[in-house]
């Protein structure tokens, strides 16, 4: 940390009052940004500048500032969380950025996520395919087997819980030239497709996570690879063929 | 619920994509083969006989209606896809960076598809249409030297022969001229005076191709669009080959490293082998 | 007040299946006419939601975040603590139940706390069939590790993401019930403050953060489930958005809120790099098992360190204080977190701190040995007995990488260092709140109606929470204890009927919150929240923190009394009201922050004694381990809300009865 160092930096934001409002980029100077402050914190600076000039500081999304909530998004210099690979938004530092950098900052951009606000957007969407099937039916009394009843493969678990680290922020879409949800999808899908507790109602879900995903207005997937580079969470493209296997299997029941 | 989802979902649309494009695959892989009889020296009559066989065989018929249906289908789901996923982003970025995260054919299947698209009309307008409909299309003939003199014959299916001078090129001509024989139907030779069907000629496909690519006027342009026209073809292959197995939901790491291996091959040789007929017919066949 | 904790009659192990089974019931057909409202869905929130709905309640739900998924339990890192006994190392129900009460330096209620171990292998039977995926071994069985302050292997865990998992099973379960229209769902919606009707819970005034809009809500009974306060710090490795504001809106109504200076500092966090920072960032206590913590045995080689003349990985083996192994050689570097924190605090104040900030508060955490060794025993398994150094380096590094690999990055992508190379920096930050609302037995405060779980309550870890046990506890007062006790409550309203939102009490509460609102944002200061938020912070750190004593606390006292006046001078909060207004949030938040802050030192003052979190230096023996003044203190404090002046706020104290366990000092040597 001893490294750090201060640069000045040029922004362009999108600010939008509302959401029936029309946005526009707007250009801001910004100067001794620490090289070890998160990207966020080189947001506060901005909004404590603004607030101090009696100017509306920017609406941001953001909340556990440590790569788990999802909350932050962002679309910096053209790639969703950021220049840096595997990085959330609040965990994409300004040391990765130098001195006079002129840095882009837009909203995710999708039919499905409406701007709320300057850099806000509304992912509601995500919880409705989660509500349409991502779950296992079981009631909550605790009055289940024991843990260890049904013995899963360490690799299935592994499997599983790799694609359940999915933090739902939504780059995968925001990145997606086609606006595609199926990473996140994919995802959920195969999280329970991979477990003998959720193989019961594998069909139903399949069928109606994807109606529901098509129903939100997400683009279709085209295989071009893009959420799988920016998803921070490092979900695999092998969970949107599991759930196209899914669903084919699904469909043809 | 599951049958129309097998239509109108986003899922359903990428399986018929994959499908009748793997198809397309097979297809030209068929349709290369056929093609590069063209390289090979004086084989002019068994590539006729070969176009001859692709467009009576009523297996090859079914399979050359189901291609076209693939074409079809391929190209029209693609529009509603591009469509809807246009329509998925109403407002987009001021800045992007799409390089750092996918391939340029990824990113433009549409574009390529649709190139690909007007070329594939345009080849069977030059070839395809001659082929089926041409009412003056050549028959397959070869120049004999009888007691030294040059004579044109016609080679007809049934291994006979037939001299050019004595067919007329319709009924009317023969009626003027007295040919014996006249043409019918574009291929079948028909005994003036009888009227009776005495043989039947190939269509020659060859002099057709040969004469496009080598037309003084048009011969270069040809090649020349038919090259990039393969180098489109190849852009498109190498993300979909790959793509259409991860569509219908293959993709393990055993097996995807190997098909995606296959693919760019497939995405680089099938093209470049297509591209090097014309350019053979233009600039090295005499 | 009277403090009735409500605890049941009979034997410890007895206790609350016989109160079960006497608990009063709502029939099916009566639960769709009763509303609840649940605030917060993190574990504790979520699960209870979920529960409830599925029992056929009408229940709504409120999240300040975009979804409920992104409640901060989903932080959590480590695991998940559970008396399954599965690796037979001779756990039980016990054994869980005695290491809880011991950690939280009995201060915690017996009878909770027996409780919580008792659901706790449910909950895991719970989560596996819900689809949570926890870490398996080879034979596809449940994977366990052990957590500081414990010698059993017990903590379930999803690599370092545990809590992600919990709560995504909990998400998805309060997902099935929204789906089915059991739960309605309110996101981007704060509380702001409770509705009384005839002295009980009645509803909420909720703010819509969107729209600005403020709404009432009604309902038979409120759930709080906020979370802990650990944001009065400024700095913590809460959310930013965490806040007391639900648990102290409620405390203005009425309830009391117990053992407010009971803070867990979590001893393994990445120092502060500078003025800007905004949050702190945790590295799992799971690090404590490979890491070895330490401070170069002589200043002078601190101070170069921290001038960048000296590499730490320069400084011979003789020239490093292990000072946890030192101190505490039967637990090592796994002593419970409050000791480790002090430990690592003591070490820093004495000169030996190396990180290169202000404070030079840093010490760290070596995994050097850990790679030698691990790397010596997978060169083994391989079947080489004789590997080279380079060998073992490598095969170490990779069992690591396998091991924490998600945490390493995290790491380095915060510091810019390579904690496989150096050893990683950490110094002890605001974790956790073990203090929060009171709550009787069934959970429900001193307002009728009116319940608190999870994290916003306080009853199950005393002075001292260990590591693995939060997540077991929000999950366990949802699923496991809210259902009976709220259907108890509810069972004696049946007959009552929809409750109006016309009534005076809900216009009364609108108004109050209207009037706060439009008074923030007419104020026309010069301040922005964050200047107040930060002050305070640093009052609260340098002065209610690790260590505290009576002048420091005195101190802190009237400070936070005076930046109360100032704040509300001359905080400048822009925007409107009728819109997505992020500033107007953190300065409604502020408010109660500061508040709180103010009854903190003035419960850190009261309590005269040294015990878990809570460290007074005048209170420790010669070693400087804390004395407990069990004579006088064994009580919990729960302060009545007696309006504006936080210090007219009145001690009320419900005694600790210990009848299984015997107090005991507690040593970690």
């Amino acid at each position: 940390m001893s490294s750090a160092k201060n640069i000045n930096i040029n922004l362009k934001i999108w600010r939008q009052k509302n959401a029936k409002a029309k946005g526009s980029m707007e250009t801001y100077k910004l100067d001794n940004v620490s090289t070890a402050s998160s990207f966020l914190e080189m947001l506060d600076q901005l909004n404590e500048q603004l607030i101090n000039d009696k100017k509306e500081p920017v609406a941001f999304d953001h909340d556990c500032r440590e790569g788990i909530c999802g909350m932050c998004s962002l679309y910096i210099n053209g790639r969703a969380h950021g220049p840096d690979t595997g990085t959330t938004t609040c965990q994409l530092h300004m040391r990765k950025f130098n001195d006079g950098d002129t840095i882009f900052i837009e909203p995710w951009r999708s039919k499905a996520f409406p701007v709320v606000k300057d850099l806000v957007v509304d992912r509601s969407a995500f919880d409705r395919i989660q509500q349409a099937g991502g779950f296992v039916s079981v009631n909550t009394s605790g009055r289940t087997m024991d843990a260890n009843a049904i013995p899963i493969p360490k690799e299935d678990a592994d499997k599983s819980f790799m694609a359940a680290a999915c933090i739902g922020c939504g780059a995968c879409v925001a990145t997606c030239k086609n606006g595609s949800a199926m990473l996140f999808v994919g995802a959920k899908v195969s999280q329970y497709a991979l477990l003998p507790q959720g193989k019961v109602e594998a069909t139903q879900r399949v069928l109606n996570m994807v109606r529901q995903m098509d129903e939100e207005g997400f683009g279709n997937c085209t295989n071009t690879g893009a959420c799988e580079v920016e998803c921070p969470k490092g979900i695999s493209l092998e969970n949107i063929a599991r759930m196209n296997r899914e669903y084919l299997k699904a469909s043809l029941k | 619920m599951a049958k129309s989802a097998l239509l109108k979902s986003s899922i359903a649309k990428k399986y018929w994509m994959a499908f009748t494009g793997l198809f397309l695959c097979l297809f030209l892989a068929g349709h290369l083969a056929g093609n590069l009889q063209l390289l090979v020296p004086n084989n002019a009559l068994n590539f006729n006989k070969y176009a001859l066989f692709m467009t009576t065989n009523p297996a090859v018929k079914i399979l050359s209606y189901v291609t076209y249906l693939s074409i079809l289908f391929h190209a029209v789901d693609g529009f509603l896809l591009t469509y809807q996923n246009i329509k998925a982003r109403p407002v987009g970025y001021a800045k992007s960076n799409p390089s750092a995260n996918s391939s340029f054919s990824s990113r433009n299947m549409a574009v390529l598809g649709t190139l690909i698209l007007v070329f594939i009309v345009t080849h069977m307008v030059n070839f395809w249409a001659k082929m089926h409909f041409d009412q003056n299309i050549p028959l397959q003939t070869i120049t004999v030297e009888v007691m030294g003199q040059k004579q044109e014959l016609y080679l007809m299916t049934n291994d006979g022969y037939m001299a050019t001078s004595q067919v007329a090129k319709t009924k009317e001509e023969a009626a003027k001229s007295g040919a014996q024989v006249y043409i019918k139907n574009r291929t079948e030779f028909y005994n003036t005076q009888a009227d009776v069907k005495v043989g039947e000629g190939y269509k020659d496909l060859y002099k057709i191709t040969v004469a496009f690519f080598k037309d003084p006027k048009y011969g270069l342009i040809a090649t020349i669009l038919y090259v990039v026209a393969m180098g489109v073809l190849a852009f498109h292959l190498l993300h979909g080959f790959q793509s259409a197995f991860q569509s219908i939901g293959l993709n393990s790491s055993t097996w995807i490293p190997k098909i995606k291996l296959f693919g760019k091959l497939f995405a680089i040789i099938v093209p470049i082998l297509f591209a090097i007929i014309p350019v053979y017919i233009h600039f090295i066949l005499k | 007040m009277k403090l009735d904790s409500k605890i049941p009659e009979g034997h410890i192990s007895k206790k609350w299946t016989d109160y079960k089974d006497h608990l009063k019931l709502v029939a099916p057909n009566n639960r769709p006419k009763i509303d609840i409202i649940v605030v917060g869905t993190g574990l504790a929130g979520a699960s209870a939601a979920a529960s409830l709905g599925e029992m056929g309640y009408n229940v709504k739900a409120f999240c300040y975040q975009d979804s409920p998924r992104r409640a901060h339990s989903i932080a959590a890192q480590g695991g998940i603590n559970a008396a399954k006994n599965y690796q037979n190392d001779g756990d039980s129900i016990y054994r869980l139940f005695y290491d809880t009460i011991k950690g939280g330096d009995y201060r915690a209620r017996e009878a909770n706390v027996h409780r919580l171990a008792e659901v706790s292998g449910n909950i895991i039977d719970q989560c596996v069939a819900q689809g949570v995926p926890f870490a398996r071994e080879y034979g596809g069985l449940l994977d366990n590790r052990s957590f500081g302050g414990t010698q059993v292997q017990r903590t379930f865990y999803a690599a370092g993401q545990t809590g992600q998992q919990l709560l995504l099973g909990a998400y998805s379960a309060l997902s099935r019930q929204i789906g089915l229209g059991r739960v309605k769902m309110f996101n981007r919606h704060e509380m702001l403050d409770l509705v009384k009707v005839d002295g009980k819970a009645r509803g909420i005034i909720a703010r819509n953060l969107v729209t600005g809009e403020l709404e009432r809500h009604s309902a038979h009974a409120v759930v709080i489930a906020t979370g802990g306060y650990g944001n009065v710090y400024f700095l913590s490795t809460n959310a930013m958005g965490s806040n007391v504001t639900a648990g102290w809106k409620i405390h203005k109504k009425g309830a009391l809120f117990a053992n407010p200076c009971f803070v867990q500092i979590h001893p393994t966090c990445i120092p502060v790099h500078g003025v800007n920072q905004s949050k702190l960032t945790l590295m799992s206590e799971s690090l404590r098992n490979s890491g070895r913590i330490w401070v170069p045995k002589k200043k002078e080689d601190a101070e170069a360190i921290r001038e960048g003349k000296l590499k730490p990985t320069q400084l011979a083996e003789e020239d490093r204080d292990y000072f946890l192994e030192r101190r505490y050689p039967a637990f090592g570097n796994l002593v419970p977190r409050d000791v480790a924190s002090r430990a690592a605090k003591e070490r820093c104040d004495a000169g030996h701190g190396i990180e290169a900030n202000d404070t030079n508060e840093g010490v760290y955490l070596d995994f050097s040995t850990e790679i030698q060794n691990k790397g010596r025993q997978a060169a083994y398994a391989k079947g080489n007995h004789n590997p080279s150094a380079a060998e073992v380096t490598k095969l170490g590094k990779q069992w690591l990488e396998e091991k924490y690999g998600n945490l390493f990055t995290m790491y380095q992508k915060i510091t810019d260092e390579n904690p496989y190379e150096t050893p990683m920096k950490i110094y002890p930050a605001v974790h956790y709140t073990m203090g929060g609302v009171w709550v009787d037995y069934n959970l429900q405060s001193t307002i009728p109606g009116c319940f608190v779980a999870g994290e916003a309550n306080f009853s199950d870890h005393g002075a001292n929470r260990l590591g693995a046990s939060a997540l077991m506890q929000g999950l366990a007062d949802g699923y496991f204890v809210l259902p009976y006790t709220v259907s108890n409550y509810l069972a004696d309203e049946i007959r009552t009927g929809k409750i109006s939102t016309e009534s005076q009490e809900f216009i009364d509460a609108e108004n109050n919150v209207k009037n706060t609102i439009d008074k923030f944002l007419n104020n026309n200061g010069t301040k922005s929240v964050d200047h107040f938020h930060k002050r305070l912070g640093l009052i609260m750190w340098n002065k209610v923190g690790m260590a505290r004593n009576e002048q420091g606390l005195k101190q802190a006292i009237e400070e936070i009394a005076a930046l109360k006046e100032e704040f509300y001078k001359d905080v400048r909060v822009p925007g409107s009201s009728d819109e997505l207004n992020p500033e107007l949030e953190k300065a409604l938040r502020v408010a109660d922050f500061i508040d709180l802050g103010q009854l903190m030192a003035m419960d850190a003052l009261q309590r005269n004694e040294s015990c878990g979190g809570h460290f007074r230096e005048e209170y420790q023996d010669s070693e400087g381990e804390t004395l407990r003044d069990d004579e006088n203190f064994s009580f919990v404090s729960a302060w009545e809300y007696m309006g504006y002046d936080i210090s007219k706020e009145i001690l009320n104290k419900e005694e600790l009865k210990y009848e299984f366990i015997k107090i005991a000092a507690r040593n970690y040597k």
